[in-house]
């Protein structure tokens, strides 16, 4: 079977721990913007995708900070 | 064969562009050689040096009106175009965006930010180069390595800045408040809020605090925000022409318009005088009294301000007693600067450039000849 073939998900149904919070899952976290209330949120790799403030789950990325060049014409 | 003299009235009626009420007529001018037998029409240095005239009407700063004449519409049509097109000036090209979260779109931000005419000490404006820009991609494939192109450097690029996040307001706003300059801050982003930044040389040939690189207009409205929103973003102002982009351009409006002429055939008298002023503008037509107590006379006070509007024409009674026309060699110019420039000095410098077109012509002449 080649590499580029589809692959099923092998990962276990997370319904059970997907509220539970992986704490100990140390990794970079990621500044999200909450689509209710626009809070801040960071999140790390495994948290549940909540707003910690309202518990809204609709979270936005923010905006890259890449300098993008344009002509003013 | 000695030059025939043409009699000053001759002369007059020569360069007069008839207006009737749906045409017009005599349109081109006739003072070349070979168009009326006899006489000398070559163009002379010293005849035009010694008759050609320039009177200025209005001089402020940003706005003037001048006269030139006798002058040929191919000398004054050359003046407006360069004025609009080929003088430069300084204005925004390139808009780098480090954050914009607003709701105006970077590519339109930036648009409208090129806009904006800027001002600074015209001597460090004068000083300022040209940027050569980089040549695109396509260009650059088949030139084979040897790129023209210029590094921004302080005499070719004025670094501009724009750096503001809106806030609500402290404190608790009044129930209903909906003023957004009260609930907010810094919710209008305006021109007055770019700023300078400074490299090199520019600290000396822009001074601050009046030689500073300064947008003209400081309420020019550049976009609107909201709390959380921020804009953070660099602009490069490079030196350019109109030709190339609106932007460039150091007028608002270079236009020209040729001086009119009333001639009343037959005396326009009493009821009737008052009509025909009626029919100008306010200025135009003079009323006069004719001895003691006789009746009035419509007699003409100022051309300069009526705008041919043909009114008089319309009427029956004024048909045959009138002659609307435009002298076609009296060119009335209307300077209006954006801001970069003083408009007299717009006008000198389209001078400048003609001349300069002059030159290269004749040196290419040379080149052609030899």
């Amino acid at each position: 079977m080649s590499r580029e073939a589809y692959a099923p998900p092998t990962l276990q149904p997370q319904g059970s721990n997907y509220g539970a919070a992986s704490a100990e899952l140390a990794g970079p976290t990621t500044q999200y913007l909450c689509g209710s209330c626009n809070s801040k949120v960071q999140l790390k790799k495994g948290d549940p995708i909540r707003c910690k403030d309202c518990g809204h789950r609709v979270l936005y990325k923010e905006r890259t900070k890449r300098m993008v060049q344009f002509e003013a014409r | 064969m000695a030059p025939v003299s043409v009699s000053p009235e001759e002369a007059r009626r020569r360069k007069i562009v008839g207006v009737n009420a749906e045409t017009v007529t005599h349109v081109s001018s006739t003072d070349f050689p070979g168009h009326y037998p006899g006489e000398d029409h070559a163009w002379s240095l010293e005849k035009f040096a010694k008759d050609f005239t320039v009177q200025f009407h209005q001089n402020s700063p940003y706005e003037s009106t001048f006269s030139l004449f006798p002058l040929d519409a191919s000398i004054a049509n050359a003046f407006r175009r360069i004025l609009i097109a080929e003088i430069p000036t300084l204005a925004i090209e390139y808009v780098f965006i480090h954050n914009n979260t607003s709701i105006i779109q970077d590519e339109v931000l930036a648009a409208r930010l090129g806009l904006v005419p800027l001002t600074g000490r015209l001597e460090g404006l004068n000083w300022m180069q040209f940027y050569k820009r980089p040549v695109s991609d396509e260009h650059d494939a088949s030139g084979g390595g040897e790129t023209e192109r210029d590094t921004a450097a302080d005499n070719n690029t004025v670094v501009l800045k724009l750096q503001k996040e809106c806030s609500w307001a402290p404190g608790q706003p009044k129930e209903g408040e909906t003023d957004p300059n009260v609930l907010y801050i810094n919710s209008n982003v305006y021109a007055k809020d770019i700023e300078f930044i400074p490299t090199g040389r520019q600290f000396k040939e822009f001074p601050s605090p009046d030689g500073l690189i300064r947008p003209v207009n400081p309420d020019i409205l550049l976009a609107k925000m909201r709390p959380g929103q921020t804009i953070d973003l660099e602009m490069h102002c490079v030196k350019g022409i109109g030709a190339d982009h609106a932007k460039f351009s150091p007028v608002a409006t270079a236009s020209y318009r040729l001086l009119p002429t009333i001639d009343i055939l037959k005396p326009i008298v009493g009821q009737e005088a008052r009509k025909f002023a009626r029919c100008f503008p306010k200025g135009v037509i003079g009323l006069e009294q004719e001895g003691e107590e006789g009746e009035v006379r419509a007699v003409v006070r100022d051309t300069m301000r009526d705008t041919v509007s043909r009114e008089c024409l319309r009427h029956e009674e004024f048909k045959d007693k009138v002659k609307l026309g435009r002298v076609r060699d009296h060119f009335i110019f209307g300077v209006e600067s954006t801001g970069q420039f003083e408009s007299d000095l717009l006008f000198l410098e389209s001078v400048k450039i003609l001349k300069m077109k002059c030159v290269r012509l004749k040196r290419s002449l040379a080149n052609v000849t030899r």
